[in-house]
């Protein structure tokens, strides 16, 4: 077995779960074959009422490409029926850039020569002021993978901080055991979110180079733990363009369910994040379009319809426009992807940001749209 | 005069409209359209003293009904419903306990405890559950001021799947039965209100419309009707076949 697969390979203190959710989504990406499905297999997808792992994975097929209208018109209506016109809008935070991950894609890498910076937890409130003041009450705290620079009892901290500014707190930082995360839920935090990156374990390891990150296994139970330690929702994500685009798809849809079908009560919801093709692409990367993107939103929608999904800044306001209300269901609003740069800290952001509309401006152009931004869609029990 | 009694209260409309699906500016023309006195919110969208708060475009006039949505159990449940006292929203309270985040299915076991904790509380309370008698009845004696039981999944627009078993708690239980969810028509609504239901509760139906005041007003007509051939007895209709020769006709050759 691939060694980063292995949980013998992890590190002194990563917990053991005992699932087996991760051998069943690797067994069922290497029993995936995109190419075998016909246009019958997707109609056949599109016209059941509960669409199960078969036609999801039709729906992610290359026919299914060119359905793309027919398949649309189904996630629309799914849409609408489970949301309405509502839209929630959310903004992230970052709190520190520090990261022992040489992850070869990122801004953040231990391998980039940023500045790097963590906000005190003094400063990090008064970011938190100056985004509560946008009116947002949800926001999602991040924080490179650094135990080291970045540690529970800090995240929690800044997360008691973001509790009281805020309704709804989600955190994105580096995967951790049930009690840490219990110990998170106990500070105020809400929601977990974790990407896998690519599900791809031989991808992911010449990807993932160094740190703890490179123990894809440890990661991939990261959302089980969550809910173990009693977090309400967990968010799955691949970056998209990593590896095989249908083949992640297919992976991190079949995670999602294998564990809201383990935890029902779970919130689920899935971000779509892409590698967008650009000049002198690095050969690691698979180039993403946007049509790829929607088809892989449409399909999370159509197979968990349910579940929220969040569309990233990376992606242009024309096309964040469109995609609410046909799939996607939260977005970022008034972003900024550096540490600290809402309080006049310059440091670099994560990745490049195409839509950098204030709240204000979002929530104008969605109302022009006829959809109902949401700034508020928890409480806290 | 025919009005619907919760708790106490009397309201002349039966039809009760869900929120959340459509845009706030619109909800006051969908309650005047569709003569709407009861209107429920989830108290999760409530945003007090902030942006696109729900509790602010409700009009004078008009009960709020707050829902627990939410809620994975009995606590929980009382919790949110504490809240939404705290914020003004009166007495009244539907409960919504939701273990499973696929179908929204409610959990009976968990409502019938909710019931028994926020009646003690002193609120009107109005279980959304699984239409199962015995549920009902455990409800009723905790104290409910009505049964809601579902006619479909959430969202669903698939009519009243459940109608046999609601129909027996129309006929079993001593309070206003009101199907929650699940109708997706007029006509749906309207056979919910023939068969004895007490008023209809619809969200999905009218935020999926083209013209969601016109769907408003589609409802209120449909409850109305129902309702009006509730009140004169429904006539004779035939559901089983004849026998061609009688059947009892052997008593004369006795």
């Amino acid at each position: 077995m691939n060694p980063s697969v292995d949980r013998s390979e992890y590190c002194e203190g990563m917990e053991r779960i005992g699932s087996d959710i991760m051998e069943n989504v690797l067994r069922g990406a290497l029993e995936f074959e995109p190419s075998t499905f016909t246009e019958h297999d997707v109609r056949a997808a599109l016209s059941d009422d509960s669409v199960g792992v078969r036609g999801f994975a039709a729906l992610l097929s290359p026919v299914a490409d060119n359905m793309l209208e027919e398949i649309a018109v189904r996630a629309k209506d799914e849409t609408h029926r489970r949301f309405g016109n509502a839209v929630g809008l959310f903004t992230p935070i970052y709190l520190s850039n520090h990261c022992d991950g040489g992850c070869v894609y990122c801004g953040f890498s231990n391998r980039s020569k940023i500045n790097r910076m963590a906000l005190s937890p003094e400063d990090a409130e008064e970011e938190m002021r100056a985004v509560a003041a946008t009116g947002l009450t949800d926001v999602l705290l991040l924080t490179g993978e650094s135990r080291r620079e970045s540690g529970v009892g800090y995240i929690g901290e800044c997360v008691r901080s973001a509790s009281r500014y805020f309704r709804s707190v989600g955190i994105e930082v580096y995967p951790m055991n049930t009690s840490e995360y219990a110990c998170l839920r106990e500070c105020g935090a809400d929601s977990v979110t974790v990407f896998q990156e690519t599900y791809d374990p031989k991808k992911y390891a010449e990807l993932h180079l160094s740190g703890q990150k490179r123990v894809f296994s440890y990661r991939f139970d990261a959302q089980e733990r969550a809910l173990l330690g009693g977090m309400r929702g967990v968010s799955f994500g691949a970056l998209l363009g990593l590896g095989d685009v249908r083949k992640d798809a297919f992976s991190c849809g079949l995670h999602a369910h294998l564990v809201q079908r383990r935890y029902p009560h779970a919130e689920i919801s899935f971000s779509v994040p892409r590698l967008r093709p650009f000049v002198n692409s690095p050969s690691y990367v698979n180039p993403v379009s946007e049509r790829q993107l929607l088809q892989v939103a449409m399909a999370y929608r159509i197979f968990m319809p349910f579940a929220g999904i969040t569309v990233s800044t990376r992606e242009s306001p024309s096309f964040r426009n469109n995609i609410i209300g046909l799939c996607a269901t939260r977005m970022s609003a008034g972003v900024s992807v550096g540490v600290g740069n809402r309080v006049g800290e310059e440091s670099e952001g994560q990745f490049e940001i195409s839509d950098r509309r204030s709240v204000a401006e979002v929530r104008r152009s969605l109302e022009e749209r006829g959809m109902q931004p949401i700034f508020n869609d928890y409480v806290r029990t | 005069m025919d009005m619907l009694d919760l708790g106490g209260r009397k309201f002349r409309s039966r039809f009760i409209l869900g929120s959340g699906k459509f845009s706030l500016d619109m909800t006051k023309r969908v309650i005047e359209r569709g003569g709407v006195e009861i209107a429920t919110l989830a108290v999760r969208r409530a945003n007090a003293g902030g942006e696109e708060n729900i509790l602010d475009h409700i009009p004078d006039g008009i009960t709020l009904l707050p829902n627990t949505s939410g809620a994975r159990n009995a606590e929980e449940a009382v919790r949110i419903a504490l809240l939404a006292r705290e914020l003004g929203c009166g007495d009244m309270v539907k409960v919504e306990v939701v273990r499973d985040s696929r179908y929204l299915l409610p959990d009976n076991r968990e409502t019938i405890r909710a019931v028994e904790l926020l009646s003690r509380e002193g609120f009107i309370v109005l279980p959304y559950m699984m239409p199962d008698l015995s549920a009902a009845r455990d409800m009723a004696t905790a104290g409910a001021a009505a049964i809601m039981p579902l006619g479909a999944p959430i969202g669903s627009n698939k009519g009243l799947l459940t109608k046999d078993f609601i129909k027996i708690l129309v006929d079993e239980i001593d309070l206003p039965i009101i199907v929650d969810a699940g109708i997706g028509r007029p006509s749906q609504a309207c056979e919910a209100m023939e068969i004895g239901c007490a008023a209809v509760m619809a969200n999905t139906a009218i935020a999926t419309a083209n013209d969601i005041p016109l769907m408003a007003s589609a409802f209120k007509t449909a409850v109305e009707a129902g309702r009006k051939a509730y009140l004169a007895g429904l006539g004779r209709v035939k559901d089983r076949g004849e026998a061609s020769s009688p059947l009892t006709g052997f008593l004369e050759d006795i």
